[in-house]
């Protein structure tokens, strides 16, 4: 039987300084499980994205709303769930920014990065009515 | 480290020295001013050299779409300059790469708005 991960969750403000913040934090528990400094970046990054994608479309910069982000340490992976107080999106919606006619558009590019960094990305509807971001990133090892 | 931008200029061509993160509320707003700016004085030929970028967002990466639209719009183009691995692995992901001019020197970023 797996053994249960070790979890930290971080509840933050509707803050545009609680994106660099979730982004920090994503770094340094990626570097506490054990990721190369390529994946820490790269982890890093899709955090801070989800984190800005709660910030702006799900809480829409709403300060009073909370931001939840936690990470879950498995042994082969680690596990980063990102929930909002906002209406929920579906990832089919979003458009895909390297087709033709996305490519100098607005949307999209920050799913695609997650996408790009994890290993696997997903988004359910969080009990709370809102988003909840779901990403993987497994180790190499 | 937060964003700094300045501008310069190279004969007719306006050259953008940026450095630290081009994020939300960090950088994008700063270059989106300084495009606009440049574009209002008439200076439609702009080179982003990006040596001293070490991070970019999403929301980074649109401002400089954003920038690209406007510029081309007025008839001018935005070039870019100095790209670092991770802005360059960006860029391809999001096939940005296809979409910009992009050059390692600035002598030839500069010359090939006259070629």
């Amino acid at each position: 039987m797996p053994s249960k991960p070790q979890r930290i969750e971080v509840v933050l403000e509707t803050l545009i300084e609680s994106i660099a913040l979730a982004e920090e934090v994503g770094v340094r528990v990626a570097a506490v499980a054990g990721f190369g400094e390529d994946d820490q970046y790269k982890i890093g990054l899709a955090v801070h994205e989800g984190v800005m994608n709660a910030f702006q479309y799900g809480n829409k910069q709403r300060r009073e709303r909370k931001i939840h982000v936690i990470f879950e340490l498995f042994e082969d992976k680690l596990v980063i769930r990102v929930l909002d107080q906002g209406a929920g999106f579906r990832l089919e919606d979003v458009p895909d920014p390297r087709e033709d006619e996305n490519v100098l558009g607005d949307s999209g590019r920050g799913v695609l990065l997650m996408k790009a960094f994890m290993d696997e990305v997903d988004v359910l509807s969080s009990s709370a009515g809102g988003a909840e971001v779901v990403m993987a990133k497994r180790h190499k090892r | 480290m937060s964003f700094k931008a300045i501008s310069r200029e190279v004969g007719d061509v306006t050259v953008i020295d940026m450095d630290g993160r081009i994020t939300l509320g960090e950088g994008s707003a700063l270059l989106r001013d300084l495009v606009r700016e440049n574009v209002a004085k008439g200076r439609k030929k702009i080179v982003m050299n990006l040596a001293g970028i070490n991070y970019i967002d999403s929301t980074g990466l649109g401002e400089l779409v954003a920038g690209y639209r406007l510029v081309k719009s007025e008839g001018g183009e935005i070039k870019l300059l100095n790209l670092n691995k991770k802005v360059t692995d960006l860029l391809q992901i999001t096939k940005l790469y296809t979409v910009f001019d992009i050059h390692n020197q600035e002598a030839q970023a500069v010359a090939s708005f006259h070629s």
